[in-house]
This record gives C-alpha cells, structure tokens and sequence, in this order.
C-alpha cells in the first residue's frame, strides 16, 4: 500500500508544477466567480440559470482535468521511459496502476473541492444562504463518479496510441452517457429487432454516470438524495472502477515495453 | 560461492507483427552464473543482446525459454528486485522532482523507514556531490547531475547486487572517474557488479570476469587475467578476437 500511496503523491506532485492545469484551473475559478456574482434584476431564474452554468462549467472543468491527467499517466512513463527505474524496484505493474489512479482520482477530489469552495463562497455571499450539506453530497458524489471515468481513462490510455485519443474518446463517450444514457432504453423500445436488443445491451452495460449528477437538486434547491441511495450508488461507482481496473491491469500486465 | 545472478538456457525471441515474419531471436540460449561479491563485465558490440538480458533480468521482458533468477528467486517476482539497485544507461527520472523527493519516492516503494530513508539520502547526495542540489527540480540538472541522481537512486536499498547498463556512456571524465570509485568502493564492501559497458579499458580495470556475447549467443566467459594472457593482450583485442572483427587493411 505504501508504494500505491508514494506512486499517488508523484501524480500529485506533478499536476501542481504543471502550467496548464493552472490555466484550466484558474480559468474555472475565475469564470465561477464572474458568473456567480451575477444577480440580474433580482430575478431567482436568472440567479437558478447562472448557478447551473456555473455547475456544468465545473462538471466540464473536473472531467477535463480527470480525462487529461489520467490520459496521460502511462504513455507518459513509457514515453520517457521513467517506466525501466520504476519497475527494476520492487513493484508490480498492478501497483503502479493502482498508484496512477489513485493519484488521479485524489487530485480530481482536491480540484472539485477548490471550484465548489469559490462556488459555495460567492453565490453564499449574495443569497446567505449556506446548504454545505447540499454541496457536500454534490462533491462526494461527482468525485466517485469521476473514479469510474479516471479507471476508464486508464484502460483508454493502455488500449489507444496517444494520450490524445484516448483524452478524445474518452470525452466523447462520457459526454454521450452523460447526455444519452438514461434514455438508451426508450430508444430501444422504438426500434426492432435486433437492434433493440443492441441498444438495451448497452444501456445495461455502460456505467450510468448521470445517476451521480445532482447539480438540479442544488440549483433548484430540492434537498438532499437519501443517503443509502448515496451508498448504492457507490457501490455502483465502486463495481465498475473495479471492473475497468481490472481490464487495465490485464492489457498492461504483459504489455512490451521496450 | 553462492550464484546471485543466473540464467539458464535464456531465449528471447522478438516477433515482429505480421503473419509470415519469422521470429528473430535476440538470445541463444544464454548460461551465465554471476557470484556474490564479484564485479562482472558483460560485453558485446551494439545490438548482441547486453540489454535485452538486463531487460531479461529486471523482468521488464518475458524470457521466450529458458530461466533467470535473481538470489535464487524467478526474475519475475517482483520480490527478485528488493535486493537490486539499477542504473540505467540513460537518465530516465521524473524531471519534475527534486533529487532528494525522487530518492524519498523510491526509498518509500523500498519500504524504508522515515529516520533510515533521511540518513540514506543524506549520505548519498553527499556521496554522489548533489547535497548543494537537493532542493532543485531534476530538469534544471546537467547531464553528469542527472546520471549522479542515478547513481544515487541505484543505490538507495543498499543493494546486494548492482545492475548497471553502460553507466559511463556520456559521462565527462571526471564523471567516470566517479562511477569506477563508486564500483571499487561497492567491491570492497563485497556487493556484487553486474555491468554492461563499451569501456573495454575499464571494465579491464574493475572487472574479476568478463562475458562477451555476440549475436545473442555467449562467446566466452572467463577471468580477466586469464583472457587477457591466453591471448597475449589487452582485453580490447581479445573482444575483437573473439568478435571476429577483421581490420580494414587485412581484407
């Protein structure tokens, strides 16, 4: 475990000397607090409509950086060949993908805690209205969502050539089952066979990561999901971060890599 | 004397994509048996298969046939390599640590403890001349930096045995110098020295027994002394003796 927590804090310690995850990063906070600050005419929509953008620009943010930093991880290593040294010590390929993600996964945590902070604080300091629970369980549940999408972008950057199709894809196929997943099934009921059978295969295969989504019920104010729901869906994340995991240890685990 | 490093029957073979390209063997059944506590040069011209048996011995490739160990253990097991420090021929760091966290990473994936781990880095940026450098980013280090950071990280398990793939390629004197001090000074505390290397001159000088290996497949192995006497020369002619290599001017 030692060496998967010292393999995570290199991941760390590299995206905090990098430039252009500052840029992205100040980019967000800077756009968080210039639209967050806005309170048109006193009108509540225009106030629900300017936090929702502000949400969907830190959902874009974190999934960007996650996508990125874990895109990039391997390749890297390879490319380098930081890899050989890493390697000729006591440590299995295993590690160093539970290392990567984990170094990953926390770093996306601290970027998600950073932008809801300026979130919580500037549309706090116009509403005083402070729902730090509600928040709370929006972060908590983005960032196990955002587990699932950094074992995938593992298993991407193992499968794919270059970091920046893997980032490409990635982007791609999480955006569609964040915007199409939860209607894959009504969408095979209007079509026939085989093809239906086709999309409902998909639609019970792929990890459904809108269910993390809760960036309506903070905007709209609609108090929080129970938290065995919160558990389960957990439970949910935790299956399929395993599950592609496992598929990335498989692919690296014989991988040439001279 | 115990063997710490062996292989047996070693056969790598490379197969290139593609259905009727042959597989092209890299290794012929390689047997090399290095003991505790000797400096071992392992030598070859460029592409005879010197990498492709440390990459073999530091389980960065699976083996086509045959076996390899380290202290008795299949180099396959990661455990093979708790008692290895490696030097690899060119510098390949994290360039966006500092000497001392790149050292503390490693000392940390070796299971050191806080206090011990301080004491090895320490005594290491002291030995390898980097202590004024600790504190600064690996990139914004020179070549002969990079490789002493090397050198350091090779060392920081205290390894019983040190595998070292062309330490001195590109070193400046002064930094080869260095590496032959660090080796004798390994020598003297009895650690074992497996190294590849193109400095026939100072493999000659540091080195108790040689191999030579052309073409994948071992082509003596011997005591310096004695290979040097049984052919009447220096070490450089009886590499290219036993190469084949035939000057210009005699074809």
């Amino acid at each position: 475990m030692n060496t998967i927590w010292a393999l995570a804090g290199v991941v760390i310690k590299e995206l905090y000397r990098r430039k252009d995850f500052y840029v992205l990063f100040v980019l967000t906070a800077l756009i968080t607090v210039a639209a967050g600050s806005v309170r048109f005419f006193q009108d509540p929509n225009i106030v629900r409509y300017v936090k929702d953008l502000c949400l969907l620009l830190i959902w874009v943010s974190a999934l960007l950086i996650t996508i990125a930093t874990a895109a990039r991880q391997i390749p890297a290593e390879r490319e380098n060949r930081t890899i050989f040294p890493l390697l000729a010590k006591p440590v299995t390929r295993g590690q160093v993908i539970l290392g990567k993600f984990l170094g990953c996964w926390l770093a996306s945590g601290i970027a998600l805690i950073v932008f809801y902070a300026f979130f919580a604080v500037v549309t706090g300091s116009r509403e005083h209205y402070w729902p730090v629970l509600d928040y709370f369980q929006a972060i908590l549940l983005q960032w196990i969502m955002l587990g699932i999408v950094t074992a995938m972008t593992l298993l991407g950057s193992i499968v794919f050539a270059a970091p920046s199709s893997t980032v490409t894809i990635v982007f791609i196929v999480v955006a569609g089952i964040l915007f199409l997943g939860r209607h894959l099934n009504t969408v095979a009921l209007h079509n026939p066979e085989p093809l239906r059978s086709v999309i409902y295969t998909i639609y019970f295969i792929i990890p459904h990561l809108e269910l993390f989504d809760v960036r309506e019920r903070v905007v709209n104010d609609w108090g929080l999901v129970g938290w065995l729901d919160c558990g389960l869906a957990t439970l949910y994340a935790a299956a399929y971060t395993g599950l592609f995991l496992l598929l990335t240890w498989l692919a690296f685990r014989r991988k040439s890599l001279t | 004397m115990d063997a710490i490093l062996r292989t047996e029957n070693l056969w790598v073979e490379y197969r290139p994509r593609g259905l009727k390209l042959e597989a092209r063997p890299a290794l012929k059944g390689l047997n090399l048996s290095v003991q505790a506590g000797e400096v071992f040069g392992f030598l070859g011209p460029n592409g005879a298969g010197k990498t492709t048996t440390i990459n073999v011995l530091l389980g960065f490739i699976p083996p086509t046939r045959g076996t390899a160990q380290l202290f008795d253990i299949d180099v396959r097991q990661p455990i093979a390599r708790q008692r290895i420090g490696y030097l690899p021929e060119m510098t390949y760091y994290y360039k966006f640590l500092t000497a001392e966290e790149l050292l503390r990473l490693y000392a940390r994936i070796f299971g050191l403890r806080r206090p011990e781990a301080d004491r090895r880095i320490d005594a290491l940026l002291k030995l390898v001349e980097l202590e004024p450098a600790r504190k600064r980013l690996i990139k914004t280090y020179s070549k002969g930096m990079q490789q002493r950071v090397g050198i350091a990280q090779a060392l920081i398990n205290n390894p019983d045995l040190l595998i070292l793939d062309e330490p001195t390629s590109g070193l400046d004197p002064l930094g080869r110098m260095k590496v032959r001090e660090i080796i004798q000074r390994l020598k003297q505390e009895g650690k074992t020295v497996f190294f590849s290397s193109h400095e026939l001159g100072e493999v000659e000088t540091v080195c108790d027994r040689v191999a030579i290996i052309h073409q994948g497949e071992l082509k003596t192995l011997g005591r310096v002394d004695d290979l040097v006497s049984q052919h009447h020369s220096n070490l450089e002619q009886v590499f290219l003796n036993i190469i084949g290599y035939q000057p210009q001017s005699a074809l």
